[in-house]
């Protein structure tokens, strides 16, 4: 027996590797510029960040950080990830929740709502929050009488970065959770649990990785997001720059430390989210 | 407990899914909800759970109206028919979740949980288990802890959505054999849907059968098979021959033995085993033609040609055991006498 299938078997292996796999310099060759292209325009411009910025030694580097107007520009973009990233969490688990469970008029019709902010340029969508709230704006004179400042003020930035980053968790959930049915909810609803012992203890288990990264690239982009934020803010140093628009002001200034010293920081908060997110899509595969 | 469903009515949209049901259920029968995909089975089920709500129609367990209390007021058991077993849960988990969302002063004590899901797991002879996760669980082990799951808050009416539709043909065999013993067991008042004749007759102590969301006929599992109330019933439930006496088969009939009874259909059901063979000699009035056969373990299932040329020709089936078979010595081609025991007779 044995000797007649070994033979067999050799053969099949041999041809098996001549069909699948293609002659080695094509292998190589499109492995190489892969990696060179990676290294040229993803490589080379992040050490050229750190080179920059660390250019003129490290103590330039601190001063430039713990410079006041960098200080009050990590503060302001921390408050506008605190405040967006949690709103935009509730509204991405509500959305995918009304979408994937009920059915209504319309329904399509949100679901496409929901991607606008994808489509449509942040220049645009910082625009309209100009148009509804600047001093020309519908609700401009209304605002003015009532001494309130959204326009070139810290609550535009925040409106602003809401608008641009509320796709990111329900995206990630709807599928998932279409998907996933509900007939686990079903039967912790037949063996008695309420509403919400049915939400946190079926359905939030499932859906707890594919949130995570939802919420992991809410924050990233609602702390780098320049255009819609760069057309509300106004640019004031010290009041209304976030760190994308610090980093503008500097550069444009010729500051050059300042800049890449600041880009320094968004470049690692990009880092230690992909980091992140490579660990959660492993825990999603590996649910 | 009881259950009694009285004038449901359910339509989606313009489709009609239940036309006016009326159905009782007396306390620990264990009833079958038989019908074609479609025919409002499911649905049925799900109204009685309460995962789906009446347009029209009351709802009653154990003499208590339940038609507008939620499926986690209602205290049944639901057995889903991919099981639904939380993914995140070991099977200890999954077993004990009932339990551990009861509110806090009905809530059994750690202990008193564990002991629980433990006989529970036991009953279903899975209690080596219980560490696992559902994804580690053949079909049939899942199916299982589902029913542990189900059982563990003490339902009043057990309801099981096609509980063996999702299985291998000899896992649901023994499956079934098991539902049947751990309902003598219990006596818990069960229904179940399914779409498997055979699964129904074998299983349940009673058959409902649904059609287009109307109940054809209620009855023990011979009842039906013995006197189908309809040619939808006598169609669904085994095997049928079926002549309809507009398309000549009159005489032909009568030559193999049925006479047509006054005030009665026309149409004529005859089961394959009320079929009994003959050899003959006389081969022109010979109403048939031996044309294959087919073993079923214990039975031969014989294709006959009817020899009448201006009737329908669809093959005649005849049943009949092995060894009687075997003794009439017949071969493909061979004219045969036909006996016709007994048909049903239908408009």
């Amino acid at each position: 027996m044995n000797t007649i299938t070994q033979p067999l078997n050799k053969d099949k292996v041999v041809t098996q590797q001549r069909a699948l796999q293609d002659p080695t310099w094509v292998r190589w060759g499109l492995t190489a510029i892969a990696i060179s292209f990676i290294s040229l325009f993803i490589c080379v411009p992040l050490g050229l960040v750190i080179f920059q910025a660390f250019s003129k030694g490290l103590q330039a580097y601190w001063s430039a950080l713990s410079n006041a107007d960098t200080l009050s520009a990590i503060r302001l973009t921390l408050l506008v990830a605190i405040i967006t990233v949690p709103l935009n969490t509730l509204f991405g688990i509500i959305a995918a929740w009304a979408i994937t469970r009920f059915e209504f008029k319309g329904k399509s019709f949100l679901t496409t709502l929901i991607d606008i902010p994808f489509s449509v340029s942040p220049v645009i969508s910082g625009f309209i929050f100009v148009l509804l709230f600047g001093a020309e704006g519908w609700f401009g004179n209304w605002l003015v009488e009532h001494d309130i400042k959204i326009i070139f003020a810290a609550p535009g930035i925040i409106l602003a970065t809401l608008f641009i980053t509320f796709p990111f968790v329900a995206r990630q959930l709807i599928p998932l959770m279409q998907e996933m049915g509900n007939q686990e909810e079903e039967a912790a609803l037949s063996l008695g649990a309420g509403g919400w012992k049915m939400f946190f203890s079926v359905t939030l288990p499932n859906i707890k990785w594919a949130l995570l990264y939802g919420v992991l690239l809410c924050n990233a982009r609602a702390m780098g997001e320049f255009g819609a934020v760069s057309v509300v803010s106004g640019h004031i140093r010290g009041m209304t720059n976030t760190l994308p628009l610090h980093v503008e002001v500097s550069y444009n200034d010729y500051d050059v430390v300042s800049a890449f010293a600041s880009a320094s920081i968004l470049a690692a908060l990009a880092i230690v989210t992909l980091i992140l997110k490579t660990t959660l899509e492993w825990k999603q595969a590996n649910r | 407990m009881s259950i009694l469903l009285s004038d449901i009515s359910k339509n989606f949209g313009t489709f009609a899914a239940l036309n006016h049901i009326n159905l009782e259920v007396p306390e620990g029968e264990l009833v079958a909800l038989l019908g074609p995909s479609g025919c409002g089975k499911t649905t049925l089920l799900r109204i009685i759970a309460g995962l789906e709500h009446t347009d029209k129609g009351r709802v009653l367990i154990n003499g208590q109206d339940k038609t507008d209390q939620t499926v986690s007021q209602r205290g049944i058991g639901f057995v889903f028919q991919h099981y639904a077993l939380f993914r995140h849960m070991t099977v200890f988990e999954n077993v004990a979740f009932g339990l551990r969302v009861k509110p806090r002063r009905d809530r059994p004590s750690n202990e008193d949980i564990s002991k629980k899901v433990h006989s529970l797991l036991e009953l279903v002879q899975l209690d080596w288990l219980h560490n696992r996760y559902p994804d580690q669980l053949s079909g049939g082990q899942r199916q299982r802890i589902a029913l542990a799951r189900a059982l563990a808050v003490e339902p009043s009416v057990l309801l099981l959505d096609e509980p063996f539709g999702a299985l291998d043909a000899s896992v649901r065999k023994d499956l079934r054999q098991w539902l049947r013993n751990l309902h003598h067991e219990l006596h818990v008042t069960s229904i179940f849907v399914t779409h498997d004749q055979e699964e129904a007759m074998e299983v349940a102590s009673q058959v409902v059968v649904l059609n287009h969301g109307r109940i054809e006929q209620q009855g023990s599992p011979s009842d039906i098979y013995d006197h189908p109330a309809n040619a939808f019933v006598s169609k669904f439930i085994g095997q049928t021959n079926i002549f309809d006496l507009d398309e000549h088969d009159n005489e032909w009939l009568q030559t193999a033995g049925l006479l047509q009874p006054s005030q009665q259909g026309k149409i004529a059901h005859v089961r394959p085993h009320d079929i009994i063979i003959e050899k003959t000699d006389n081969h022109h009035t010979a109403p048939a033609t031996l044309k294959d056969w087919q073993h079923l373990g214990a039975l031969i299932r014989i294709e006959l040609v009817k020899n009448e040329s201006n009737g329908s020709d669809a093959p005649v089936f005849a049943e009949m055991p092995n060894e009687q078979f075997k003794q009439l010595e017949l071969s493909k081609g061979d004219k045969v006498k036909l006996k016709i025991r007994q048909a049903h007779w239908f408009h």
